[in-house]
């Protein structure tokens, strides 16, 4: 029982962070942008989390950090493809290009260092229930933000007005605009929450899951976070199914390699990427589904003319 | 409160068409002496060290040639791929197994020599990287899969296939337990342009050959005007009879066959055998180096030069000042922002709204005013 409990913990563990940085991906698609960025975006957040952590002593203000490094790199996306209407492909491209390189920079000083993680939660009376217990009150306090996080832009897309503006906008700017609602605010917004959200979810690599800096340690997930999005087909609930089977699938690989399983752990480790491209085909094969839901102005640049 | 506004030009500009690289460039440099100045250190002796430096000898510009190889290959390719609105951004995996599949000859046989020999591995090479590149393409014709997402997820699997190749059943069993294949004998090896002058060797030249037909693909016959077509308007391009299907794998071929060409000329030439790691993120530096070379191949030959010394000038920092080679990594990235964001005055004007008049500026709209009422 106990170990399928600890499985069960390190399955949320390595969905956490996919979650998040899917579901500001979402929000952000809904919006009719496509950042590819969100690689570099993350490993922002990892780098800005584990150094402030490191240099102040407290994770918790690692934590801030980590969402503001990821805000305020994605703004740079914004300014160049809402501002300059910049191709958005080339643009997020070189966003994760810049994010890689510059995170490398400035984490050299951090390699090897021990880090600090962030507490769990600790309820007297209730972490301590057998099996749920720990479940349910005793994991990272990032992996109630995520479960919140998507409860919330559940609700907000699909329950207030401003949702609804919101996926307006991503299924055609022209009309939107043309109705009076400014474009590029609400996608300037979109992105910028998208960029906290992949921000966040660095966070969680370099003060959670692993408390120290590593170079590249976001290792695809940003990527794999862009993947879920569509195979979410833009619905927050299938984001949060599809960031736990992967989850599944990157804790089921470690628990292989490390029972020895006679297959070498390189084909091992290359599953949670095989798998991405698998569970892409199927889902597009469907073509209904994923017509239906696709904002129809994703990727489109948008100039207002006045 | 200030606002940019875009005003839509009536058509491109030529003059920004041709500037914009180099004002990227000198963006570029601005914001890298602020960097510079960040880490302490003098952006005019960082500079010199960077970009004067490593190509200040003839040996320096063979080892930028070598350098500049790979990037030119793979961003000839891609290049037809972005024209064509097909975004291959898996270069650096078909790269790998354009280097593997090259291999084959010198690790499995390496009794087999002869002027044969090398043709065969690049041949080979190209195959590799196209029959790698094929599957994004497949999936994205036959199931309609996005191709952004497979053929990136593809380099990591390329990467991994490589690593268990080399630790594994293609490892060097003299090698002191090294994870790296045998030394490739002596017809294996790409030979040096003039070996007294340097190390460079004919990747080069494969690079330069590739940009000039290429060039001469797009510029000159049916197929390019093709690619430029369905890349534009894939709705006229089907008027035409152009099949986009069909179109996707000629890209996807192309490039992967020109990204496994630089990846097996890198091994033969550069390298020498086949290790965990045979690239530095060349498959990602050419998406880069054909932005700046404006998508055009013989462009994109000057921008892969200026991309290579951004890797030289990297590692001269590192060893002469102890800065991190990353920085090459922040340079081009920096240099692909602003050559995207340059790219916007071609095809718009940018205009400043929302700043307060100034009081002459005022007299003078209210002067005009009458004026123009007069007009009429």
């Amino acid at each position: 029982m106990d170990i399928t409990v600890n499985i069960l913990l390190t399955i949320a563990t390595a969905a956490t962070p996919l979650l998040i940085a899917a579901i500001g991906e979402l929000v952000v698609e809904r919006s009719g942008v496509l950042n590819l960025g969100v690689e570099g975006m993350m490993i922002m957040g990892a780098v800005g989390g584990f150094g402030a952590s490191y240099l102040t002593g407290s994770p918790w203000i690692g934590l801030l950090a980590a969402i503001a490094m990821g805000a305020v790199f994605s703004l740079l996306f914004a300014v160049m493809t809402l501002s300059l209407a910049t191709n958005q492909v080339a643009t997020g491209l070189s966003l994760t290009l810049l994010g890689l390189g510059l995170s490398g920079m400035m984490g050299t000083s951090f390699v090897g260092q021990p880090g600090e993680r962030l507490p769990n939660l600790d309820i007297p009376g209730l972490t301590s229930i057998p099996v749920i217990g720990r479940l349910l009150f005793g994991q990272d306090p990032i992996f109630y933000i995520s479960i919140a996080l998507t409860a919330a832009v559940m609700w907000f897309l699909f329950k207030t007005r401003t949702g609804l503006t919101l996926r307006s906008i991503g299924d055609s700017h022209t009309s939107a605009h043309a109705l009076g609602i400014k474009v590029i605010r609400y996608r300037y917004l979109a992105v910028i929450f998208g960029g906290a959200c992949a921000g966040l979810a660095g966070g969680h690599l370099s003060l959670v899951y692993t408390p120290q800096w590593v170079e590249n340690m976001s290792a695809g997930r940003g990527w794999i976070a862009l993947a879920l999005v569509v195979f979410a087909s833009w619905r927050p609930w299938r984001v949060l199914a599809g960031a736990y089977i992967f989850g599944a699938v990157w804790i089921g690989q470690l628990h292989a390699q490390a029972f020895g399983i006679p297959v070498p752990s390189q084909f091992l480790s290359s599953l949670p990427y095989l798998a991405t491209v698998v569970v892409l085909v199927l889902i597009s094969r469907n073509k209904r589904l994923t017509m239906m839901n696709t904002p129809a102005s994703l990727g489109q640049p948008f100039v207002p003319d006045r | 409160m200030m606002r940019l506004e875009l005003v839509k030009r009536p058509q491109r500009s030529a003059l920004f068409s041709a500037l914009s690289p180099f004002i990227a460039f000198a963006l570029t440099i601005i914001a890298g002496a602020v960097l510079f100045a960040l880490l302490g250190v003098n952006p005019l002796t960082a500079f010199r060290i960077y970009f004067i430096e490593p190509i200040s000898q003839v040996w320096q510009l063979h080892e930028l040639a070598i350098k500049a190889a790979p990037l030119i290959l793979i961003a000839v390719g891609l290049s037809v791929c972005y024209k064509a609105n097909i975004w291959n951004i898996g270069a650096e995996g078909q790269f790998i197994l354009g280097g593997i599949v090259g291999s084959i000859i010198p690790v499995l046989f390496p009794q087999f020599e002869g002027p044969l020999v090398l043709p065969l591995m690049l041949l080979l090479g190209m195959v590799g990287g196209a029959a790698y590149a094929a599957i994004p393409a497949l999936l994205k014709t036959r199931f309609g899969t996005n191709e952004i997402l497979t053929s990136l997820m593809l380099v990591y699997v390329a990467q991994l296939f490589l690593d268990w190749l080399v630790r594994g059943p293609w490892r060097d069993p003299q090698g002191h337990g090294f994870p790296q294949t045998i030394q490739f004998n002596d017809s294996a090896v790409l030979p040096e342009l003039m070996p007294d002058a340097g190390r460079a060797n004919w990747g080069f030249v494969f690079a330069l050959v590739a940009a000039v037909l290429v060039w001469i693909l797009m510029s000159r016959m049916l197929k390019g005007f093709e690619v430029r077509v369905l890349g534009s308007s894939p709705r006229a391009g089907r008027f035409a009879g152009f099949g986009l299907n069909r179109m996707v794998f000629f890209a996807f071929l192309l490039s992967g066959a020109l990204a496994g060409l630089a990846g097996i000329s890198e091994v033969s030439g550069a390298i020498g055998q086949l290790q965990p790691v045979i690239s530095p993120g060349y498959g990602f530096t050419a998406i880069i180096v054909a932005f700046l070379g404006r998508l055009n191949p013989l462009g994109i030959v000057a921008a892969g030069l200026v991309l290579a010394l951004t890797y030289l000038g990297g590692e001269a920092v590192q060893s002469a000042l102890g800065i991190s080679d990353k920085v090459a990594r922040v340079f081009q990235g920096m240099l692909l922002f602003f050559v995207l964001g340059c790219d916007t005055l071609i095809h718009y004007r940018i205009r400043l709204v929302g700043l307060a008049l100034t009081k002459p500026e005022a007299a003078a709209k209210l002067e005009a005013a009458p004026k123009l009422k007069e007009a009429r």
